[in-house]
């Protein structure tokens, strides 16, 4: 008898136990673009299911249709998403209408530091205002414009011969923009193993965000600017300062005589699959690329080597690419989405994330000693998260991004007026936008 | 004896509910029946459209709920008629309107011609040609794209075998002089089969006896064409015009797909300029006026149109 009711006493106790923790756990719904980084993060999740009962759901959303899909969802009030990964530039939008949780008391009670973390994601991905300690996310994956190159065909005797002979150095990474410039142009047309290859991918896409993440890289190291670093929206000769005109004419005259026949409105996709197929020597990408061109059979296993945005005559900067992942304001689990995030800023979870194909953005993963020499793209990652800067994170970052889009495109692209014309076009745009926002 | 199927569902009816109808009368049945449809359009179509009229006298954006939304009366109006890029967009729609019609319904009307002609597999012809229209807008788009490609396009290729210009020195989509010949290219090519399947209708209402008739008389076959064929098929030409009229107005999905509405601005159609001002930039005020307007031209130009479209029915 005594036996049984103390059976029946330790079968209640699991009962009880069981449904404490069924009525604890919750469906949780992530929300990130569909992409290589996207399916890891399935596989590190499984870990926080396990360990907190709760069920984690995933709304992958394509690049090109990303920003609407998400941003549509944000702006409707809809309740599809409890976790965003969303892009570095919407911060500012959705801090300001309420549309993502602020994180620091969070943070505070958790003992979670953004000192610990990349200072240029910090700032890129998480804070609003820039430059002040107000956080809306987690830096959750470092992403950074890059290069990668068919390491197999530089190494080419004869090719290394007919280079030098050329252009009197060694063919290999290039250190300025200009040599880089030189490379694609000895590529161009030239025939590899009986095919016609062409010099380098790069980005021209017009329809989203593409030109503007691919011209950013010469413009701002031949001297852009934003805005006058001592007086904020002053636009008027840093915008379009010479140094600028300078790099959106090299970005141009890269895209007349170095890129593959065309190519006038390629992006991510598009650069990875001329990469992949043998068709170009360089190729401009966001670092989220690498682990696929290095597991690829065509071009990975040491056929390709990875540089950061080679500097210009101001400097050496690459676009900052990459997301940090925000709890939505208008969702009904936020004590378990703040959960994931706790569970996701952990020095052991970051450093599973770095191995499964995620950018950490981490101090301690990334400045393990054993970090560059983990990939080989790894120190190439560093070196370029070292030299980032990022576009707009204003609320009007769309009006700013589409402004920028259409003027850079008209000329590179479509070859429509000069250099100075389409950046005077940059600065009239947004002083207006800048203007209507009551900023001016 | 069996029940008539009106007798049954009478039988059928719960007492309760017989004595409530029993009391109404024709009309107010019918507005039962007709009311569902008209709340469905009230809701779906009259509503938005008033809302949306409403919004376009706003400064209204979306993605600023804490914003105050202020009355801007014809501000917006005035500011989309005075854009360069909204006169560059409809010059663009124009130029893609005017052309894709034309070549739409002088391919369409020849194909329903030669298909109206009676042949071994004229059935199998049919299908084959109308095959376009069934694919979708999206793939359509993507497989020009690669039909487009300067290295592996069979369009460059087929240009190559019949110019001999190198398939690698034009890009279709990419130059600025090529890309609206591209999207109606494109266009067309799915497109006319729904052109001629009009036209087909068109051509079989035709009475052999007039033919017959015309031939007794010794007409020749021109003029077998010109006086009975082309004029009795007029009517469904311009039917044909209409409908492709109003949705190459309207066109997007193609286009996206094929330039982004590039390079440039060069491919930009009124739709895509839309759509970037409503769902892109969030500007809802302007973005409601815009389409307004275009809501009365393609309105305004269609109401012109049927009426000289059943004056070429009444001759």
């Amino acid at each position: 008898m005594k036996m049984n009711l103390m059976m029946t006493a330790a079968a209640g106790a699991l009962l009880v136990g069981g449904l404490s923790s069924a009525a604890q756990a919750e469906d949780l719904t992530l929300c990130w673009a569909a992409w290589d980084p996207a399916n890891a993060l399935i596989e590190l999740s499984k870990d926080f299911e396990k360990q907190s009962g709760n069920t984690m759901h995933f709304e992958f959303v394509p690049w090109p249709n990303f920003a609407d899909r998400m941003l549509n969802e944000l702006n409707s009030g809809g309740k599809l998403c409890d976790l965003l990964i969303g892009d570095s530039q919407w911060i500012g939008g959705a801090a300001e209408n309420g549309q993502y949780l602020k994180l620091n008391d969070f943070f505070d009670a958790n003992g979670i530091k953004m000192a610990d973390f990349i200072p240029a994601t910090v700032t890129g991905y998480a804070e609003w205002p820039k430059g002040t300690p107000n956080y809306y996310a987690l830096p959750a994956f470092g992403d950074v414009v890059g290069w990668t190159y068919r390491k197999d065909w530089f190494d080419r005797p004869e090719i290394q011969a007919e280079f030098k002979t050329k252009y009197g150095r060694d063919l290999g990474v290039p250190a300025t923009l200009e040599e880089l410039r030189d490379i694609a142009q000895f590529f161009q047309g030239r025939d590899i193993d009986g095919k016609t290859v062409y010099g380098a991918a790069i980005y021209t896409e017009r329809g989203s965000e593409g030109i503007t993440m691919g011209v950013t890289n010469a413009l701002y190291n031949y001297g852009f600017q934003y805005e006058n670093p001592a007086k904020p929206y002053d636009l008027e000769g840093f915008v379009n300062s010479d140094g600028a005109v300078a790099g959106l004419e090299f970005y141009k005259s890269l895209y007349d005589t170095a890129t593959p026949p065309g190519s006038s409105n390629w992006y991510m996709g598009e650069d990875i699959d001329a990469y992949k197929s043998g068709q170009v020597a360089l190729q401009m990408n966001f670092a989220f690329v690498w682990p696929g061109v290095e597991s690829d059979p065509n071009v990975g296993g040491g056929k390709s080597g990875y540089f950061a945005n080679p500097a210009g005559p101001a400097g050496q900067f690459a676009q900052l690419g990459g997301q940090g992942i925000s709890v939505v304001a208008n969702s009904d689990h936020q004590q378990a989405a703040l959960d994931y995030i706790k569970w996701f800023a952990q020095p052991s979870v970051q450093t599973q994330w770095w191995k499964l194909g995620g950018y950490s953005a981490l101090n301690a993963v990334v400045n393990d000693p054993g970090f560059a020499s983990s990939q080989p793209y790894a120190q190439t990652f560093l070196d370029s998260m070292a030299i980032v800067k990022d576009f707009w994170a204003e609320p009007a970052y769309a009006d700013l991004l589409l402004a920028m889009q259409e003027r850079m495109h008209n000329y590179v692209v479509a070859g429509q007026g000069t250099a100075k014309e389409a950046l005077d076009g940059v600065v009239q745009d947004w002083t207006k936008i800048f203007t209507d926002e009551g900023k001016l | 004896m069996s029940l008539s199927p009106l007798t049954r569902v009478a039988a059928a009816t719960p007492d309760g509910i017989a004595r409530k109808i029993r009391g109404l009368s024709d009309r107010t049945i019918a507005w039962i029946f007709v009311a569902p449809t008209i709340f469905l359009l009230l809701a779906v179509n009259i509503f938005p459209l008033i809302w949306t009229i409403r919004l376009s006298f706003t400064n209204f954006r979306v993605n600023r709920p804490n914003n105050a939304v202020e009355w801007v009366g014809l501000e917006n109006y005035r500011r989309i008629l005075s854009d360069p890029t909204v006169w560059q967009t409809m010059q663009a729609t124009a130029h893609f309107l005017i052309w894709t019609i034309t070549l739409q319904v002088l391919i369409g009307f020849a194909l329903a011609f030669l298909i109206n002609k009676k042949f071994r597999g004229n059935d199998m012809w049919t299908t084959i040609i109308v095959f376009p229209m069934m694919l979708s807008p999206a793939v359509v788009g993507n497989f020009w794209t690669f039909l487009y490609q300067p290295q592996i396009g069979l369009f460059n290729y087929v240009v190559e075998f019949l110019t001999g210009a190198d398939p690698a020195s034009f890009s279709m989509i990419g130059d600025v002089n090529l890309a609206p010949w591209a999207i109606i290219i494109a266009d067309t090519w799915m497109w006319t089969p729904f052109v001629m399947l009009i036209c087909l209708a068109g051509l079989r209402s035709i009475p052999d006896s007039i033919y017959e008739a015309a031939e007794c008389d010794r007409a020749s076959a021109w003029r077998q064409f010109w006086t009975i064929t082309l004029p009795m098929a007029l009517p469904f030409l311009m039917l044909a015009v209409l409908f492709r009229g109003i949705e190459n107005f309207k066109m997007f999905d193609l286009v996206v797909q094929l330039t982004g509405g590039g390079p440039g601005n060069t491919t930009t159609l009124t739709s895509i300029d839309l759509k970037r001002e409503a769902f892109e930039k969030w500007r809802t005020g302007y973005s409601s006026a815009y389409a307004v307007m275009l809501f009365v031209t393609v309105f305004g130009l269609a109401s012109i149109y049927v009426k000289a479209l059943n004056k070429v029915k009444e001759r």
